[in-house]
């Protein structure tokens, strides 16, 4: 790729790592990482990715933004109270690097489309705040052979995995079913610090990059696990499980699963 | 391998008027975009950078055949390729 003056200067403190150079930055101009949830962490994920100079971003996401957002959901602002947040999210990439072509999908991710939204992409971003969309995302990584950068956040803790359909362990792997919603802590206990989804999405847009520049080492078969109240990153070894019922030896899920309604999710 | 004043230059930049990092930055995709054994001249009117060049370029594995002060303000230098 041939950059402007322009894009030389832009990403200049890319171009001098050995790591990435040109050569990687023309990967991440090629690359298509598609984010779910346009939240605490898909905002940071979004932001960063759309800095680093990713050529194409898409982001799903049904709700609209709330002041209640704004502690947290840095993409987001006063200017764009009751706009839907993948426009807004779109409107703030768009104006920081205009190299990089955003996809606003204001809709609700389901077993119909998920396949289809993600085929074209090559990395998928979960960033939702809800189980029956985190196993949504996992199960449909995993049957089309799609990297998934996985992070949550709760309270003061965030994590952070990587799956790596065929080479390492999946979501179901760890937990093999969603938690019953009654043991999810309800609305009212889960409050979150708002910078923490800042570290987790740093944490997933590091993985992305590292991914699309196939360099380093990324969090396969580990879950990273940060206390912020501690200061503490605890990484956790999470091995296959070979009869897990997505991605084992007989697996007993071969169709894409909604698990539906019934979880409280925060505003 | 000549060197010197014999040496083939393969591709030649002219970086004067450049400060760091953006004349490394052109240096390196200048370079990044030659075949291994080729060799880069590069010109340029900023003398950190006459230091600086040379020492990146070998740190990433690449040769410098040559640092010449050309005149009151400009230097040459030449680097091959060595590695992708």
């Amino acid at each position: 790729m041939d950059f402007t003056d322009e894009q030389v200067l832009r990403y200049s403190r890319h171009i001098i790592l050995p790591e990435v150079g040109g050569k990687g930055q023309t990967k991440i101009a090629e690359a298509k990482v598609f984010i779910i949830g346009a939240g605490g962490l898909g905002c940071p994920v979004g932001y960063y990715l759309t800095a680093a100079g990713v050529g194409t971003i898409a982001m799903i996401d049904n709700d609209t933004v709330e002041i209640s957002n704004l502690q947290r959901q840095i993409a987001h602002s006063m200017n764009t109270l009751g706009m839907p947040k993948v426009e807004s999210a779109k409107k703030t990439f768009e104006a920081l690097n205009p190299d990089v072509n955003i996809v606003a999908l204001r809709k609700r991710i389901s077993k119909d489309d998920i396949l289809d939204l993600i085929s074209a992409y090559d990395v998928v971003v979960d960033g939702s705040d809800n189980f029956p969309t985190r196993y949504l995302v996992n199960d449909a990584c995993v049957m089309a052979g799609k990297p998934l950068v996985s992070g949550a956040i709760l309270r003061f803790e965030g994590q952070v995995t990587t799956i790596m359909p065929g080479e390492g362990p999946c979501y179901r792997c760890l937990f093999e079913e969603p938690p019953p919603p009654g043991l999810v802590p309800s609305c009212q206990e889960a409050g979150v610090l708002g910078v923490l989804p800042g570290v987790i999405g740093g944490l997933q847009a590091t993985e992305v990059l590292k991914l699309i520049l196939g360099k380093g080492d990324v969090l396969k078969g580990e879950l990273l696990i940060y206390n912020a109240l501690k200061t503490t990153f605890r990484k956790v070894k999470i091995p296959k499980n070979p009869s897990c019922p997505l991605c084992g030896e007989h697996p007993s899920i071969t169709e894409l699963v909604d698990y539906g309604e019934g979880y409280c999710t925060t505003q | 391998m000549g060197e010197g004043a014999e040496t083939h230059v393969d591709k030649s930049i002219n970086i004067k008027g450049l400060v760091c990092p953006y004349t490394f930055v052109k240096a390196k995709l200048a370079i990044e975009s030659m075949e291994v054994g080729q060799v880069l001249e590069i010109l340029l009117d900023y003398e950190e950078a006459s230091r600086s060049i040379p020492k990146s370029m070998e740190d990433h594995g690449q040769k410098v055949l040559k640092v010449e002060k050309i005149n009151d303000t400009d230097w040459k230098l030449l680097i091959r390729k060595d590695r992708e």
